[in-house]
């Protein structure tokens, strides 16, 4: 009796989870498919997928996803390229002013980015960048970058420094032996910082709202803040819009969810 | 084929920890060297300055007269065994041997057959497929020589390769060590703390102790004539009996400190021979082949190795008698050895 007691208890508790987590996005998914002239009612006469099909039909929305995959993408690539070979180099190799340098990533990642939106928005004009997608990417690398080089650095130090070694006396040059032994043992860090760079370029507003100026170069962010007509809140739409946004993010996170999890705990158990 | 010499190597940290200072020594081609000290004397050290992992703060290094210290770890033609035996985790045995190998560019024929060779000689053919995790401790021991022995380097080089592994065990893969020595007869470096594994390895053992060279001889004789204090205590088990002259009823022998081997101490019961020294028994210890009976002499306490069925009790009167012959003598102040003192 008091096991299924307990296994009650797990099962609520379960529940309660799921629809903290999942309750609003469930709720977006029915507003979506909810009849736009109905949403007052408690229940429908009927669902429709009416509302999708005027987001991906009437806008170019699909155009703003892709043009928020390129930017993700290519921040993330940048932040994992200039990231592992600097948590490697932070984690395993010596030279002046390591501390300094990770105490100084932090920092940057400290500054509000609103107070940063004046001088880059000049600078991105003066280069020629402003309404580019490209000049969303360094302005998000500078963000991601300090959480990158501190995710990865950490995964590098957790590899024991005489593997590096080895590489090096079995005749690896220091590169060499960084991309045969210590990348491929960093794999899941890599996964995993490539997940968190890539949902915050994804989810990013504030730039994006005030660098880009042409309706066709918006990412998924503002456009679904901009979806909102002049007199009315077309709720099924902006509902069906948000789920469509939404399931890249979840289609790479399970994508990749193995990955991830042996990232988050390892080193957690030796071996 | 290889020479090994240090010549004045010194390696300061930035911190300004001085880990070795000023280290010389000549190793011949095909010598077996072991180098022992306590943790921390500047052993590993000293091996990571050969290998190249280290660079030395002064001092050269050379190999077949060559100087090497410019010379980068793959430049220096060196394997090394490491104490983690660091296997590359993501790749099987197969490709642990094969990656020295792979590295150097040779053909894949060759190196299939010379992974072949080393796997027959250590026994790991049945293992290639099997990832390091898959491996007993004995076994990743072995995989780690065979990638040191693929290569078919100048010198060896072996950082406390056997501290991970069970007593039974280490003792079966120090045999196998040595064996492997003389079949290969090439150049080896073996770092260890264990006393017993210098000595039963090496042509010759370097003592090292706080960063200095204490003595660079054959195991027997560190054992017999110790440079130092210290070295006489690091060997043996138990460890040498240092007392001042006068517990054994020596006299003039002003600032020297006297030591004498637990088995050159004589331990008996009933009445003693001549020039005997009556003692009471203050510990004993069975070890199965011997008993090791410590006594109180005074203040000063000395350890004896009897025969097995030598069983005193505790606080039994015994007698004990150690001959003038079998004593070391060292200056109390810098420890040194010294030659005994003229008998009266």
């Amino acid at each position: 009796m008091r096991s299924r007691g307990r296994g009650l208890g797990y099962a609520v508790a379960v529940v309660a989870l799921l629809t903290f987590f999942l309750g609003p996005f469930v709720w977006q998914v029915l507003t979506s498919l909810w009849p736009d002239d109905q949403l007052g009612r408690a229940l429908p006469r009927s669902l429709t997928v009416g509302a999708y099909a005027s987001v991906l039909g009437g806008r170019p929305f699909v155009r703003w996803i892709a043009n928020s995959l390129a930017v993700a993408a290519a921040t993330t690539a940048l932040c994992l390229l200039i990231g592992t070979a600097a948590g490697f180099a932070l984690a395993k190799l010596e030279f002046r002013g390591r501390r300094l340098l990770l105490g100084a990533a932090l920092a940057i990642s400290m500054f509000p980015p609103i107070a940063t939106v004046s001088p880059l928005y000049l600078a991105l004009r003066a280069v020629g960048l402003r309404d580019q997608l490209a000049g969303l990417v360094p302005p998000y690398a500078t963000f991601a970058l300090p959480m990158t080089l501190w995710i990865l650095s950490s995964f590098f130090r957790q590899l024991p420094d005489e593997l590096y070694q080895a590489a090096r006396v079995d005749g690896c040059t220091p590169l060499l032996a960084f991309r045969k032994v210590l990348l491929p043992l960093a794999a899941p860090g890599l996964f995993t910082t490539a997940i968190l760079v890539f949902i915050f370029s994804w989810n990013e507003f504030l730039y994006a709202l005030t660098f880009l100026s042409s309706p066709e170069k918006r990412t998924v962010p503002v456009a679904l803040s901009l979806l909102a007509g002049e007199h009315k809140e077309p709720w099924p739409e902006i509902a069906a819009a948000s789920v469509v946004a939404t399931l890249p993010l979840v289609a790479l996170t399970i994508l990749f969810q193995r990955r991830i999890v042996s990232g988050l705990t390892a080193g957690a158990v030796k071996g | 084929m290889a020479r090994l010499s240090l010549e004045g190597v010194r390696k300061v940290y930035r911190s300004g920890v001085v880990a070795v200072h000023e280290v010389t020594l000549e190793v011949a081609d095909g010598e077996f060297v072991a180098i022992v000290g306590p943790s921390g004397c500047g052993k590993s050290t000293t091996l990571a300055l050969i290998a190249g992992l280290e660079q030395p703060t002064s001092g050269h290094i050379r190999i077949d007269g060559q100087p090497v210290e410019d010379r980068s770890p793959r430049e220096r033609d060196i394997a090394m065994v490491f104490q983690s035996y660091a296997l590359y985790p993501h790749m099987n045995v197969r490709r642990n041997l094969a990656f020295p190998l792979e590295v150097a560019g040779l053909a894949r024929e060759v190196i299939a057959e010379r992974v072949r060779e080393t796997a027959a000689l250590l026994g790991l053919e049945g293992l290639y497929e099997r990832r390091p995790r898959e491996l007993s401790g004995g076994q990743r021991q072995r995989v780690a020589l065979g990638r040191a022995l693929v290569r078919r380097p100048k010198v060896f080089l072996f950082d406390e390769p056997l501290s991970n592994l069970d007593a039974a065990l280490r003792t079966e893969m120090r045999g196998e060590i040595k064996k492997l020595h003389e079949r290969l007869a090439a150049t080896f470096i073996y770092v260890t703390h264990d006393q017993a594994e210098a000595m039963t390895l090496s042509d010759r053992v370097v003592v090292m102790h706080e960063g200095k060279v204490q003595q660079v001889a054959p195991p027997r004789e560190v054992y017999e004539a110790p440079a130092n204090r210290f070295v006489a205590g690091f060997f043996g088990t138990p460890r040498i009996n240092l007392v001042p002259p006068s517990t054994l009823g020596i006299e003039r022998a002003d600032g020297l400190e006297v030591g004498v081997r637990p088995e050159q101490v004589a331990i008996g019961r009933g009445g003693p021979p001549e020039s005997a020294l009556a003692a009471q028994v203050y510990l004993v210890e069975p070890t199965g082949a011997e008993t090791w009976v410590t006594v109180a002499l005074g203040q000063a306490r000395l350890t004896a190795r009897a025969p097995s069925d030598f069983v005193p009790r505790s606080g039994e009167a015994v007698w004990i008698q150690v001959d003038a012959r079998h004593l070391h003598w060292f200056d109390a102040g810098t420890g040194r050895r010294v030659s005994a003192p003229p008998s009266p």
